[in-house]
């Protein structure tokens, strides 16, 4: 594997864990979330600081995502408020709380951001396949977690929150708990990511990096595991294999949002499933 | 539909091309306008029938793509006018300093909220707008048309954001691909807290928020930046009053 493979699959392995963070909280329960940023930020920033105090890196990974995790709880609460659009305003709300907040904190670095970051200490092409066991793991965790009681839980939630409420689902704990997890796991990607880039800016954690994450899981499909996973290996690799793509993508990730709910709102994964189901209907 | 107001800005290109700042306001505006028809034509309208998350994702590809479209044919830099005398030209108003760019944005933002105000309360379309947003339904079946209505909201709402971008770019003597990012954000927000529907929520709501991030620009200079402080406070009121200050629970 060469340097510029193994930082390739970082990459795409810390995306793709992005993705399907964000996928357990919009996809699996249904909250949209236009913040995600936010909590990969808050990983990222722990982690940083942590490592820079000489903590070991499996501590500072877990340090992050808990960290994570808990603001994301804390978060999480206002999704028991808000609804839908209001929930989407909020939590962009908490991507500017969160820039604006790490921008004026100077023993965070302020507009600097932290650098120095220690290595991992696995070499690139070790640490890259470290990224990519973790995010397989994840894959596997997601997998699991669909088909799981919570899975079908969640699923409810999303789908009608009144009528799961009426059967007796507690709702604002399983929004809570997916709100916990989701952000967790982005919190983790946070720390994967400092062992990887060795400096972290607040601009990395901005809006847009939120929408990238959310195009992810849009063009995926919300809500399937594969199909998310899918596209954040498309999108990571897209801008490098055109230098096109590389200088659009921006525009290329709009273009994508509008025509992907346009034209199947269930994304790549919906048109798998319409192609399966085609191909089953004439044998 | 969320964050249906689309972000055209009037560019100076216009103005610098024919030395007219009129034309180039008036082309701006009608721009706008007929974009945001178009956009709610081919963007919105396909997706009637699907949860309010779909047509939300849309508007934010549809802001990404402009944003992008604007860098691509205007250039990243931005274009200044050649000759904005509105600029320039200041009035001493008992020891304040205003240029006339200032005065004419209170003056629009009085007038066409005093005029849009009127409209919404008094006029038969202005009454059937309201009846729309509270049952299409029953406004349906009273004789309002729910398309019309909707064509005419965004032409309203977009043309009211072109002219707004207008001004904003008279004020700053410039434009610029990303000068509607942070304020379509924060107008999202300024309806949000307000209350969705309500204009007079809306009006309290741009002067409360822009009070409370001034102050806090003051006092909490060290802990967060000025957007920060807005949004925080947006989402304290929103955690006391989830349907926003003046709106209906």
């Amino acid at each position: 594997m060469s340097a510029y493979v193994a930082s390739l699959v970082s990459v795409i392995g810390i995306n793709m864990i992005l993705a399907l963070s964000l996928n357990i909280i919009t996809g699996f329960c249904g909250q949209v979330s236009l913040g995600h940023a936010a909590f990969y930020g808050v990983g990222a920033y722990a982690a940083a600081y942590l490592s820079k105090l000489g903590v070991s890196l499996p501590l500072t990974l877990l340090a992050g995502a808990a960290m994570a995790g808990t603001i994301g709880v804390i978060v999480g609460l206002t999704s028991l408020r808000v609804r839908h659009d209001f929930l989407a305003v909020t939590t962009m709300g908490i991507g500017f709380v969160f820039l604006g907040f790490v921008r004026k904190q100077r023993w965070l670095g302020g507009e600097l951001g932290i650098s120095g970051i220690p290595d991992s200490g696995l070499g690139p092409v070790g640490y890259a396949l470290f990224v990519a066991c973790a995010a397989a793991a994840v894959v596997v965790f997601s997998l699991w977690l669909k088909q799981s009681w919570m899975g079908f839980t969640f699923d409810a939630v999303a789908d009608d929150e009144d009528a799961a409420r009426t059967v007796g689902v507690n709702t604002s704990a399983y929004k809570l708990t997916a709100f916990g997890i989701g952000t967790a796991i982005a919190g983790f990607a946070g720390g994967l990511y400092i062992y990887f880039a060795r400096i972290i800016l607040p601009d990395t954690f901005d809006f847009v990096t939120s929408i990238a994450i959310l195009t992810m899981v849009v063009v995926g499909g919300t809500g399937s595991v594969w199909g998310v996973a899918v596209a954040a290996i498309a999108m990571t690799l897209l801008p490098e294999v055109s230098r096109a793509a590389s200088d659009y993508r921006l525009l290329i990730f709009g273009a994508m949002l509008i025509v992907v709910m346009r034209f199947s709102p269930g994304g790549l994964a919906g048109l798998a499933r319409l192609f399966l189901a085609r191909r089953r209907m004439t044998p | 539909m969320p964050g249906s107001s689309p972000w055209e800005r009037s560019s100076p290109s216009v103005a610098n091309y024919t030395g007219s700042l009129l034309l180039g306001f008036l082309l701006a505006t009608a721009v706008s306008a007929l974009a945001g028809i178009a956009i709610y034509r081919f963007a919105y309208q396909p997706l009637l029938g699907h949860s309010a998350f779909v047509p939300m994702i849309v508007s934010i590809g549809i802001f990404i793509v402009l944003q992008e479209a604007f860098r691509m044919i205007f250039g990243a830099y931005g274009i200044a006018f050649d000759n904005n005398p509105y600029y320039t030209t200041t009035v001493d108003l008992g020891g304040i300093h205003l240029n006339y760019v200032e005065i004419a944005m209170v003056i629009a933002a009085t007038v066409l909220l005093m005029g849009f105000g009127l409209f919404a309360s008094l006029t038969r379309a202005g009454i059937g707008w309201r009846a729309t947003v509270t049952d299409p339904q029953m406004a349906t079946s009273f004789g309002v048309d729910p398309i019309r209505v909707r064509y005419l909201n965004f032409f309203f709402g977009s043309a009211l954001a072109g002219i707004a971008g207008g001004l904003v770019g008279l004020l700053n003597n410039y434009v610029e691909p990303t000068m509607g990012g942070l304020v379509s954000y924060k107008a999202l927000a300024i309806i949000v807290l307000g209350g969705l529907g309500s204009v007079r929520g809306t009006l309290i709501a741009s002067l409360v928020l822009g009070v409370v991030e001034s102050f806090g620009a003051i006092y909490l200079a060290d802990v967060f930046d000025r957007d920060a402080i807005g949004f925080l406070f947006l989402i304290l009121v929103l955690m006391v009053r989830p349907q926003g200050l003046l709106g209906r629970g």
